[in-house]
């Protein structure tokens, strides 16, 4: 291997370890936050990476009616939810008066329903109209760039809250075993579902940015720019978020103490949301940066994802910063192996995940936890 | 319990039943359907005892099934050995590399495993899928079938009567286990480690062993499917399998050994189906089962979080009750234990064989053997009165900038019952702790009969006779009162996994099982035997602690707040149980308590604590007309 051939393969390395380091900032939030190890972010970036693949052949994105079954979903829970207590509640009043009070509580909890049927029902509708109106005048290839990745991202990253509204908020308080086999449940589900939505074929983006960049014999072009360019920028705004935003300090609050942000009058299910939706949109981004670099079929978010994920365990899933830089060098170490011994490019970055655990097993030994909630 | 004559005959009766069946001759689909069944419930069972038993996810599982059917399928067709030597080697690379990959995960803590296990089964399956000698991803073809004594299984009927008798008895072999002292400390595992390592348990050597058993049972299965199928290929081995395994034993009740059984068939079947259905329903091919597989699933652990095998033992128990069969009997010996005159155990027979304070060899910590019995329980030396047992000398505490222990210093004699009191954080729970081994000093020393164990970990401190109870209960649900006590007994029992499975734990059980009875009439809770732990009240519970702290026969006795919780009567009696354990064994207690009545009427000596320092010591009297023990607790008047 000479100097030009490895200067690629970091390139490469650096390109890939960027997408992963996107993914492994998702999942630390998300763990962080909610306790729940969001195995299916793979899924969202597959989604991610095929839905703007078929938007830039003007084929109709059917992810479009996941979320509108989605919203269907937790519109319908949240009537009867509704509907109970109201059912509840005339049992158990006897007086005229009471009734009528009843009937006014009622009202303003039928107005609290507009925002969900907003959220739920209308723009999911809104945005299929649109895309209907959109593909029929075949204007959807005709975009540009931008609105591709800005449709892309609406299409994707509100299954991100709707997910965890519908899967994991019922049971936010359940061990993390049990929210893991769930969030591999899902995966399952995500991935077949994957499959009808956008075929076994496999889609290819176009590139992003069409510029190629030459400095002699060291090349560059415009998509790995691209990636690493908004990688990095994501990064600092993710970052500037969390530290001054009220709501990422809410987040971080939430991250740090469950209970201690409760009852400092955070709420919790609302910060579980939000890193949902931060996460999914990062694992749509992800797949949008990837989308040109590398065919995507329908299954190969879950082994993206877990490349991500490998990152964030060498960050002792804790760490942002630590968690980026496990997620460059499993990209790194991926792209220098896939040169030596491409077929076992998967074994190693997985085995990578070994060192990393024999090192916390020896530096925690053996800690007795007063308070193991597993 | 079933004891080795039953066992051996329902063994019996069930592979006579396999016999039948195979005379029967059903129908080829059947028996296909039955051996993948069979295959995944012997998997499932593995998982059971790992994830249902003792708290521990693996989605790894197919990659030890695939260490199994690989070996074998191996060693028979490039080396043409035989398909035995085939599952010595299986079994020996899966033992190797489950022991490797518990050791390294086992310790962390809880998804750490899980996490590992779906790096591990990806890792391999690429890996089978690379190897030149394994055939890459085509695999291997042309594996012969087992044969035993001469004769070759090689019809599906065949196999089908060789992988249900291995069921009928791995599973009769699993369920003596659980019902043992091993079992007993699987259960306790998935609530933590710390109860059980109080208890003197060498919880990482059990998760080991339990994550080995269950890889075990993997590679058992992978063994079988590879000499079945005659044929191996790394796409049954993947992650998305090993993950199918984990969803039979949830969906069977993974809580339940025979569950497992009801999983993969449920599974099967249903994959089965909608493999038939779905494509005709969606007009287009693909596997969409896994769709329908994993919603299923999702709903199944919303609406019972805990898993569903909290639903489904309780129903599968309501039927066995109704046919009158019950698979843990033990608890039936407990129940009418109060008729068969338990209640002549007395404190020394209790403490078996030593009777109070004798002339024994002082100072010894070392287990001796009662020679007035068959049964080898341990025993330990009771110090004699007026010997030290426990020497505090300066013992400080800080965590970060907060000196939670400031310098404490007491000594405690046998026979003697030491108070620990202060006001709300004044340290006295931290100092516990120091003093049982939870947290490391971080000066001083703790010296206990003469020897230093502040470096000691909790399990060692058990180990050599010191016994707690905990503030906040520790009983593991949804075992009996009786097993709870069980495990504190778990140092005077030596019985290893092997004597569980092939019962020849039995009369050692016996022994441990009138100890625990005569713990339990101790404090006052014979007849509650056969109840479920977390079913008594909450003073009860406590009670319950202290008969399983007991029950290991300590020579140092720490209870956290024993009084908290407990009626007036009750109290009375814990009360004299305590003297009366202390007065005649030379038993030194230790109790952090609130309850001044409590405590004041009781204790030979006061150590008074407030904000980690200690103020004083002393008698009752003393203490109660010391002026800075009631401006600590009143306040000052300034």
């Amino acid at each position: 291997m000479d100097s030009s051939i490895a200067l690629i393969l970091a390139q490469d390395g650096l390109v890939t370890g960027a997408v992963y380091a996107l993914l492994a900032i998702g999942l630390v939030l998300v763990f962080s936050v909610t306790r729940v190890i969001f195995i299916p972010q793979g899924e969202l970036v597959t989604y991610g990476a095929l839905t703007i693949a078929t938007i830039q052949l003007n084929g109709f994105p059917k992810i479009i009616y996941l979320q509108m079954v989605l919203g269907l979903y937790l519109f319908v829970l949240e009537l009867l939810k509704l509907g109970k207590s109201v059912h509840q509640n005339i049992k158990n009043s006897s007086s005229n008066v009471q009734f009528k009070e009843l009937i006014h509580n009622k009202e303003v909890e039928f107005k609290a329903l507009i925002p969900s049927f907003l959220k739920f029902i209308f723009l999911p509708g809104l945005l299929w109209a649109l895309l209907y109106v959109l593909q029929a005048s075949e204007v959807l290839a005709q975009m540009g760039v931008l609105s591709q990745i800005l449709l892309t991202l609406c299409l994707v990253a509100p299954l991100g809250p709707m997910l965890f509204k519908s899967v994991f908020e019922p049971v936010s308080d359940a061990s993390v075993l049990v929210l893991l086999i769930l969030s591999v449940a899902l995966h399952l589900s995500l991935m077949g579902l994957g499959l009808w939505m956008f075929g076994a074929e496999g889609g290819r983006s176009k590139p992003l940015l069409e510029l190629n960049l030459d400095w002699g014999a060291f090349s560059m072009s415009g998509q790995s720019i691209f990636v690493i360019v908004s990688s990095v920028i994501l990064m600092i705004v993710f970052s500037l978020y969390f530290q001054y935003s009220m709501s990422g300090k809410a987040l971080r609050a939430t991250a740090i103490n469950r209970l201690g942000a409760r009852l400092m009058g955070i709420n919790v299910k609302t910060s579980g949301q939000l890193a949902f939706l931060l996460a999914a949109f990062l694992g749509a981004f992800s797949g949008i940066l990837i989308g040109p670099i590398t065919t995507i079929y329908y299954d190969s978010g879950f082994i993206i994802g877990l490349k991500g994920f490998v990152g964030a365990i060498l960050g002792a899933l804790a760490s942002y910063p630590l968690a980026a830089c496990g997620a460059l060098l499993v990209g790194l170490l991926e792209s220098y192996v896939s040169f030596w011994a491409s077929a076992y490019k998967e074994v190693w970055v997985f085995s990578l995940i070994i060192p990393a655990l024999m090192w916390r097993s020896f530096k925690h030994a053996r800690l007795l936890d007063e308070d193991e909630s597993l | 319990m079933m004891n080795r004559q039953s066992t051996f005959i329902i063994g019996v009766l069930g592979t006579l039943l396999v016999l039948v069946i195979r005379l029967l001759h059903p129908p080829e689909f059947w028996i296909t359907l039955g051996n993948y069944i069979g295959l995944y419930s012997l998997v499932a069972m593995g998982l059971v005892i790992l994830t249902g038993v003792s708290g521990m996810t693996s989605f790894g599982q197919a990659a030890f099934v695939g260490i199994g059917a690989y070996a074998s399928a191996y060693l028979s067709t490039a080396c043409s050995m035989s398909p035995w030597v085939g599952l010595l080697l299986g079994l020996c690379v899966t033992i190797a590399t489950a022991y490797f990959l518990g050791y390294i995960t086992l310790g962390l803590s809880g998804h750490y495993l899980p996490l590992c296990t779906i790096a591990w089964g990806i890792s391999l399956f690429y890996l089978f899928g690379n190897m030149e000698f394994l055939g890459k991803f085509d695999g291997i073809t042309g594996i012969p079938p087992i044969d035993i004594l001469g004769y070759e299984l090689k019809s599906g009927l065949d196999s089908f009567s060789l992988i249900w008798c291995v069921i009928v008895w791995v599973g009769l072999a699993l369920n003596n286990l659980l019902n043992s002292r091993t079992g007993r400390v699987l259960r306790a595992l998935k609530g933590g480690v710390l109860m059980a390592e109080s208890c003197g348990v060498p919880t990482m050597q059990y998760k080991l062993l339990v994550f080995v058993l269950a890889a075990v049972l993997a590679a058992l299965s992978g063994w079988l499917y590879a000499h079945l199928q005659r044929a191996v290929n790394p796409t049954p081995f993947n992650l998305t399998a090993g993950i199918g395994y984990l969803i039979m034993a949830v969906v069977g009740g993974v809580g339940y050994l025979w569950g497992a059984i009801v999983g993969a068939l449920l599974i099967t079947v249903l994959n089965n189906w909608l493999q038939n259905i779905l494509p005709s329903l969606l007009g287009q091919s693909g596997n969409y089962e896994v769709v329908v597989s994993g919603i299923l699933l999702i709903f199944l652990l919303q609406k019972y979080p805990s898993g569903a095998w909290s639903w489904l033992t309780q129903t599968s128990r309501a039927v066995l009750a109704y046919f009158n069969v019950s698979f843990r009997s033990e608890t039936d010996l407990a129940g009418s234990a109060p008729n068969r005159g338990w209640s002549q155990h007395s404190v020394s027979g209790l403490l078996n064989g030593v009777t109070g304070i004798s002339e024994v060899a002082k100072h010894s910590d070392s287990f001796i053997n009662n020679s007035n019995s068959n049964i080898k329980l341990r025993n330990r030396t009771l110090p004699l009165k007026g010997d030290t047992i426990l020497s505090v000398n300066d013992v400080h505490k800080s965590f970060g900038g907060l000196k939670a222990v400031n310098g404490v210093s007491f000594e405690l004699q046998a026979g003697q019952i030491v108070g620990l009191i202060g006001p709300n954080g004044a340290g006295k729970s931290t100092l516990f702790n120091l003093i049982s081994g939870v947290i490391p000093v971080s000066s001083g020393s703790v010296r206990y009969l003469g020897q230093e164990v502040k470096d000691l970990p909790a399990r060692k401190r058990a180990k050599l006779g010191m016994a707690r109870s905990f503030q906040h209960v520790r009983l593991i649900p949804g075992m009996s009162v009786l097993d709870n006590v069980l495990i504190g007994a778990h140092l005077r029992g030596q019985s290893s996994w092997l004597g569980a499975i092939f019962k020849t734990n039995r009369a050692e059980e016996d022994e441990l099982k009138e100890l625990a009875l005569s713990a339990l009439a101790q404090v006052g809770l014979s007849g509650y035997g056969s109840l479920e732990a977390t079913s008594l009240s909450l003073g009860q519970q406590r009670l319950l602690e202290i008969a399983r702290a007991i029950v290991s026969g300590p020579n140092l006795l720490l209870l956290d707040e024993p009084a908290a919780g407990l009626r007036h009567l009750e109290k009375q009696q814990l009360q004299s149980t305590l003297i009366e354990l202390s007065r005649t064994s030379g038993m030194g207690i230790l109790i952090v308590e609130h309850d001044m009545d409590f405590v004041m009427s009781m204790v030979d000596l006061l150590v008074v604590m407030d904000f980690g320092t200690h103020i004083t010591t002393g008698a009752a009297n003393e203490v109660r007309t010391n002026p800075r023990v009631i401006e600590a607790y009143l306040g000052s008047i300034d």
